[in-house]
């Protein structure tokens, strides 16, 4: 899948998180959380996976993560994806 | 004989209470998050160039900002608080004072005031009435706080005592709190504080349903503790699903034609409700968080002011909270063996402090938490908490969204509950079923210095809070 505009998914209200995706050619993943010393780097491991499930093979990810749970953090990880590839407005 | 306290300026007032280097001031906080007369005081003690001064404030709140500039510039070298709020706190956190704060209770600060193991050599009183000799009162003018509870150790026992007031009456201000005897200077300002500010963000009833299920079980524990019978006395906090408790508990009692003692502590207008519904008798307060309660204990004879010993000090012959049968309080952290934490964030930050927490779960036949079990990935229930600032020895109860623990040193009241068909649980419980859905964290990292002494109602050492990196 190919991240062709940059899309965000997400709030920043706790428990939430917002996510920023955008077209690269190269993967980055930024994280900014209120958990980062207790979650940081799973919440790393699992912005990949989902990344990696999706076929995203360049992109710019930057979360800013209130506390959210994984199941939220990869539905809107995924969210941001496909609304990057382009097939429906934001 | 001089008929007349005041002086031209705050100024003025510090300088003729001879305030000097290394000195001990004290503030109350019934203005709250609104209130001025700190900053002004400080920046005026800057101004005169005095140092290495200690402040001993009921309560540090985040427009206090202004603090930190004067511990880095070591006006202030010490500061002694029941209660630091998340700004001062970070700061305080991150190690800006040399020497290691002293928290207290509410109880615990008059008790040591009154017993000379924290002296104070100028008492600066937020009076929004007063008259020119001194005598008075928060409960008239614009700037009106209500009760002046926590001031009354202050201005009884500091060697020297200001009144800064924005609302100068004629001598004698007849419905006075503290009397013009323990007085030496008043002067007037603009203004003491800004009244929006009073009135704190969290006085309302929570709307959010996770706080509601959990206020809801919070009052049938209550209501199948065994002490909901007449004469009943309560304490609430002013946490949003705190009120919905209480407002769950006030169907309850006007259904059941329950007619309650007296309710405590802090007041807000929910409790002033259950008051003229008649669900107590009388209300005793030591600080009014809303201007339902200021309007209160200015009209009604049963809604009385409480000094902050009468309140809460373990060390007078009686104080209300030993005469407490519910209070229901929160948390930022529970940990297994039912200890709380009120001091400090998941990642050790000062956020907070015992204010009466401590005071009224030793007192209250039944001390109940209530909480999310989790709050932004992490679980509330954990091993060990960051900071004891409650024994769990005085905790009866946590209340949860997802089931209700009872202390094992409870046994009766965990058998009530369960015949109630209240949904018990072992407080191992709910932190493995929180982990289940947050993951587990890993250990936060905490720095090395000491930044503050949680001192325990009756002055022991409680706890120490690190510093954070």
């Amino acid at each position: 899948m190919e991240i062709k505009k940059a899309a965000v998914a997400g709030t920043m209200e706790s428990s939430d998180v917002y996510v920023e995706i955008k077209p690269a050619s190269d993967i980055a993943v930024q994280i900014e959380s209120v958990v980062a010393q207790q979650f940081g780097e799973e919440i790393e491991r699992v912005v990949r996976q989902v990344l990696e499930e999706n076929g995203v093979k360049g992109a710019h990810v930057s979360l800013n993560d209130k506390g959210a749970v994984e199941c939220v953090i990869r539905a809107r990880v995924e969210t941001a994806i496909r609304r990057g590839e382009g097939e429906r407005d934001q | 004989m001089n008929n007349s306290k005041v002086v031209s300026s705050i100024k003025e007032a510090i300088q003729l209470a001879g305030l000097k280097d290394g000195m001990t001031i004290s503030f109350h906080h019934h203005l709250r998050n609104g209130d001025y007369v700190l900053n002004m005081v400080m920046d005026a003690v800057a101004d005169l160039g005095i140092k290495d001064l200690n402040v001993n404030a009921s309560s540090v709140f985040d427009t206090h900002e202004p603090l930190i500039g004067h511990i880095k510039n070591h006006v202030v070298t010490g500061l002694e608080a029941d209660y630091i709020g998340g700004v001062v706190g970070r700061a305080i956190s991150h190690g800006v004072l040399d020497k290691p704060v002293t928290f207290r209770s509410h109880g615990g600060r008059p008790s040591d005031i009154e017993q000379g193991r924290s002296p104070i050599d100028v008492a600066f009183v937020a009076a929004p009435t007063s008259d020119t000799m001194g005598n008075c009162s928060g409960k008239y003018g614009k700037s009106a706080c209500g009760s002046l509870g926590y001031a009354f150790a202050d201005a009884m026992y500091a060697k020297k005592v200001i009144v800064i007031t924005d609302n100068l009456v004629p001598y004698p201000l007849a419905d006075f709190s503290i009397s013009e005897i323990y007085v030496d200077y008043v002067v007037q300002v603009e203004s003491i504080g800004n009244p929006a500010g009073i009135v704190s963000g969290t006085t309302k009833i929570t709307r959010d349903p996770v706080g509601l299920v959990m206020a809801q079980y919070a009052a049938k524990v209550i209501e199948h503790s065994g002490l909901l019978k007449d004469g009943m006395s309560f304490q609430t906090g002013a946490g949003g699903a705190s009120l919905a408790a209480a407002k769950y508990l006030k169907d309850i009692m006007l259904e059941k034609g329950i007619k309650g003692s007296y309710g405590l502590g802090g007041i807000t207008s929910y409790m002033v409700d259950m008051l003229n519904a008649g669900c107590f008798e009388a209300l005793l307060d030591v600080q009014c968080f809303d201007l339902g309660a200021v309007e209160s204990i200015r009209t009604n004879p049963r809604h009385r002011e409480v000094t902050a010993s009468h309140y809460a000090s373990p060390s007078v012959r009686s104080s209300a909270v030993d005469s407490l049968d519910v209070v229901i309080l929160g948390a930022t952290q529970i940990d297994t063996d039912f200890n709380v934490n009120v001091h400090t964030d998941s990642n050790g930050y000062i956020m907070g402090g015992s204010g009466g927490h401590s005071d009224t779960a030793a007192g209250a036949k039944m001390a109940m938490i209530i909480a999310p079990l989790t709050r932004a990935r992490l679980s509330i229930v954990v091993d060990r908490v960051l900071t004891v600032s409650t024994p769990g020895s005085t905790i009866d109860v946590l209340v949860t969204q997802r089931g209700i623990a009872v202390n094992p040193r409870q046994q009766e009241l965990k058998e009530r509950l369960q015949k109630a068909g209240l949904p018990i649980v072992e407080i191992q419980d709910l932190k493995r079923i929180a982990e289940e859905l947050t993951g587990t964290p890993k250990p936060i990292h905490l720095g090395d210095k000491v930044v503050a002494n949680v001192l325990y109602r009756d002055g022991s050492l409680l706890d120490t809070i690190k510093s954070v990196d």
